[in-house]
């Protein structure tokens, strides 16, 4: 099976069906993508395929060959810098552990929407869970990252 | 950064004349070079080309304490804050040790900054000193001359960067009390301006937590365990899992408690398990379920309670107070099991070192309990134990049980793998949610007299729970007189003046394991406190605010702090009984972990569904170090109490939980709450805790706010079970 990841091409040796999420971790070392729930409950496995915001966790492996895989450690595009500077600014992490998963949907949020109201923010990041609830530091680093982009 | 790195630092620093500062035992000032390699446990490290290290004796679960203590060492040393980098301390119980607990590492009890407060600004002064000494002697000038700034020392026309003294500065005496800065002159301390340190590599997922490491050949392991607490194996069948591609073997751990499943990858071991069978001897299990469990519970306290925690001036002058008073309220709650469920599911690496010992990686709350397990159960001294702390992807108390209870089933787990291949154990969401070591369940049944003139004349408070310290290690330090002070915290102790009050405590035993969740035993006290507090004041006729500072006159300092916060809660909340359209205010105030907390919710209810608009807080913990992460603790700390209020319990069928992941134990989400405004009452006083103090008001100030919108009293949790909310 190949992937291509972070722009990288891949040849994995797991079984087809084995969630992407532990490919990444367990075979290719990406661990800045986390496992928190295993059933597309909490955000913390949120990767890209082809731009867009999946749960890794449940996404099979074989399902994303042909496709852009994008984790934490590939993300390098405007609309991503301007999001983890916002959360810098802001100092939105505590423990960090979803944080990934909240910055890769962050950033699929704004690049659907570059000025997302507060509704449109809660309504997108509400599959992203984070147990320090650093939620309104989300919501506003997600609306400061939004300025950076159009500034 | 890793103690394996630390260790290869200082080492290297050492041999190159690096300079290391930190405390004997005795809690003397002590450093350590070239001359003195023996010191591998400093508190700040300097190395030769002048990069500055504070060495972490606490965790990091993301309550801030890395940067907290960071900040100590900078502030006196007079570096920038961000001209110090950190790494985490080894474990050693004699000099890391928490200074509230003894000879033991460990973070808990929202002690963190309280404890290390002077520790590291003496380390930092120490610092700050021998280099002043070093540039002093080099440039025949007095030190007094001399300061740091920007990364350099200067002074008289001079102006050296710190490289250029650390070598000189290690062969100095150290000095025994170096003067600490007077606070008016803190720069860093105190400044709202100051960013975290870990910003960054959480930021973009380079953060190593335990999840995360991989060592060389390592197994994963996962355990399957009894579907009962207290669940014996009798044995297993793997036959299924064998030739499942990944899986190595599985093995039943020698005390019963479970079959360890060994395989290549995560995921191989996730479905190794899967396909194991087993036998359970069920003869010791619970097999009671909630409902039968609530019964007992509401049994025991309308029975005479087994202790008596608060009898002065005795239960009959109680009894006579609320006889006599003209009106009284009365009411029995009924709190259930909580489940910690932080984001990273436990887990930690066990590795075999060259020396026949064992290196340890773990987002390690208590380094001392750790090391223990692996010195009994690997039978194994002191020295060939290492502890490897890395980032805690949360905690809020379960990464360190009194049991140690996960990292003796890593061990175990160790020792029948045959201690040949480093281990990790992962627990799976589903092993966190049904695995015990919950927040205990709870009955209070409370009777309140109100006298003539509005102010409360009895008291009367029977509670029964399941002890968290009994039949642990900590047994014997922690219960006296047969009482587990953690069950009734915050109750018989109340900084309000309530002239005749009796609490009686009555324990519930069960095989379900519980332990510590974030604020302990106030995380239901304060509701009940906070909840009968507005039903006499409602008794009273009297506005809920002006009721409690009745009975907060003032005569003690608590009675002070706690009435500061409550009046600072209120102005800056608006309280009025004179709303706007739709909204209604709550509040509660409580004293917890030697702060003081005031919350006052608001809410809206529309279509019958409440929506928690606003919480605004007042805190008092003493001096604020660094007020954005204290803001940012009480948003967590409200954050994770109303999360845990509004729809989470932990029930049992036939002994067995009901729960099973987040979709049925609903974590709090993004759009559920409002803002979180926090405001920090100035204070000279010493810095006491903040990750765990702003959880006990929030849900009793919400349910004081949803009766005010519905009245609807919720007297049992989660709200859920009363409410819809938006």
């Amino acid at each position: 099976m190949k992937l291509s990841i972070n722009r990288t091409e891949y040849d994995v040796k797991a079984e087809p069906d084995t969630p992407l999420l532990w490919v990444l971790r367990d075979e290719l070392g990406l661990t800045g993508t986390k496992f928190g729930c295993g059933v597309a409950a909490c955000g913390a496995c949120t990767v890209h395929v082809d731009g867009v915001p999946v749960r890794s966790c449940v996404t099979y492996a074989e399902d994303a060959e042909g496709s852009e895989v994008t984790t934490i450690e590939g993300l390098d595009s405007r609309i991503a810098q301007a999001v983890q500077r916002a959360w810098v600014e802001l100092n939105v992490v505590q423990c960090g552990y979803c944080q990934s998963g909240q910055i890769m949907s962050a950033v699929g949020l704004l690049s659907e929407i570059p000025s997302p109201t507060s509704e449109e923010i809660d309504d997108y990041m509400f599959g992203n869970v984070c147990r320090c609830a650093t939620y309104q530091r989300i919501r506003a680093a997600v609306a400061r990252a939004a300025e950076i982009i159009e500034a | 950064m890793t103690i394996e790195s630390t260790r290869r630092g200082f080492l290297k620093g050492a041999a190159a004349a690096g300079l290391t500062i930190g405390f004997r035992p005795d809690g003397v000032l002590a450093a350590s070079s070239a001359g003195n390699p023996a010191m591998l446990t400093p508190f700040v490290r300097i190395d030769p080309d002048g990069a500055v290290t504070a060495i972490i004796k606490h965790f990091e679960m993301g309550q801030g304490t890395s940067t907290g203590l960071a900040t100590l060492i900078a502030e006196e040393f007079g570096l920038d804050l961000d001209q110090v980098s950190y790494a985490f301390a080894p474990s050693n119980p004699r000099i890391y040790n928490n200074l509230f607990f003894g000879p033991l590492q460990g973070t808990g009890g929202s002690t963190a900054m309280a404890n290390s407060f002077l520790q590291y600004r003496q380390a930092g002064a120490a610092a700050r000193e021998m280099l002043l000494q070093a540039a002093a002697d080099h440039w025949n000038m007095d030190k007094s001359e001399l300061a740091i700034s920007d990364g350099m020392v200067a002074g008289g026309g001079k102006a050296a960067p710190l490289a250029d003294f650390v070598a000189a500065a290690a062969a100095l005496e150290v000095p025994v009390d170096p003067p600490l800065k007077d606070p008016e002159d803190f720069v860093l301390i105190g400044n709202p301006n100051t960013a975290r340190l870990d910003n960054l590599p959480k930021v973009t997922g380079q953060a190593v937590f335990a999840m995360d490491k991989h060592v060389p050949d390592q197994m994963i392991a996962v355990i399957l365990r009894s579907p009962k607490f207290g669940g014996l194996l009798n044995g297993f069948n793997a036959s299924d899992a064998e030739g499942m591609p990944g899986f190595v073997h599985a093995a039943a751990l020698p005390n019963k408690a479970g079959v360890a499943v060994f395989a290549d990858s995560t995921w191989a071991a996730i479905q190794a398990r899967d396909a194991v069978t087993a036998d359970w001897d069920f003869s010791m299990a619970e097999s009671r379920s909630s409902d039968q469990m609530t019964a007992e519970l509401s049994n025991m306290v309308n029975s005479e309670p087994e202790f008596v925690v608060r009898g002065e001036p005795g239960l009959e002058a109680v009894e006579i107070a609320l006889d006599s008073s003209p009106s009284s309220v009365e009411a029995e709650y009924s709190l259930p099991y909580l489940c910690h469920a932080m984001m990273e599911p436990l887990n930690c690496v066990i590795e075999p070192a060259s020396d026949g010992g064992v290196v340890v990686h773990d987002g390690c709350q208590s380094p001392t309990a750790t090391h223990n397990v692996m010195m009994q159960v690997l039978g194994l001294p002191f020295e060939k134990v290492r502890i490897n702390t890395l980032f805690a992807g949360g905690s809020f108390g379960r990464r360190f049980s009194a049991a140690a209870d996960y990292h003796v089933e890593a061990a175990l787990a160790f020792a029948v793998s045959g201690g040949k291949r480093p281990v990790k154990l992962v627990w799976t969401r589903e092993d966190d949610i049904k695995g015990g070591y919950y927040r205990p369940v709870f009955a209070h049944k409370v009777r309140v007299g109100v006298g003539p003139d509005g102010s409360i004349a009895g008291w009367d408070h029977r509670i029964a729970g399941q002890s968290i310290f009994k039949g642990t290690f900590f047994e014997q330090v922690v219960v006296q007189n047969g009482i587990d002070f953690t069950s009734v915290e915050g109750i018989p102790d109340t900084p309000y003046a309530i002239p005749a009050q009796f609490v009686g405590l009555t324990d519930f035993k069960s095989p379900v394991t519980v332990t510590w969740l974030r604020s302990v035993g106030h995380t239901h006290t304060a509701y009940v406190m906070e909840t009968m507090m507005d039903m006499a004041a409602g008794k009273a006729g009297i506005d809920p605010v002006e009721f409690r500072l009745l009975h907060l006159p003032g005569d003690t300092p608590d009675q002070k702090r706690m009435r500061a916060v409550l009046e600072l809660a209120a102005e800056k909340s608006g309280w009025s009984r004179n709303l706007s359209e739709g909204l209604y205010q709550g509040v509660a105030v409580h004293k917890s972990f030697d702060s003081f907390v005031a919350e006052v919710a608001e809410v809206s209810v529309r279509d019958g569904a409440v929506k928690i608009e606003k919480m605004t807080c007042a805190v008092d913990c003493g001096l604020a170090v660094n007020p954005d992460i204290i803001k940012a603790q009480i948003e967590s700390a409200v954050g994770y109490g109303l999360g845990l209020a509004m729809r989470n319990e932990i029930t049992l069928t036939d002994g067995e939980v009901d729960q099973w992941n987040f979709p049925d134990y609903e974590p709090l989400r993004i759009g559920d709450i409002g803002m979180i405004e926090t405001h920090i009452v100035p204070s000279s006083e010493a810095p006491t805790g903040i990750g765990e103090p702003g959880t006990p008001p929030a849900a009793p100030a919400v349910a004081n706010a949803v009766h005010a919108a519905t009245g609807i009293r919720m007297m049992s949790l989660p709200f859920s079970k009363h409410i819809d909310f938006a």
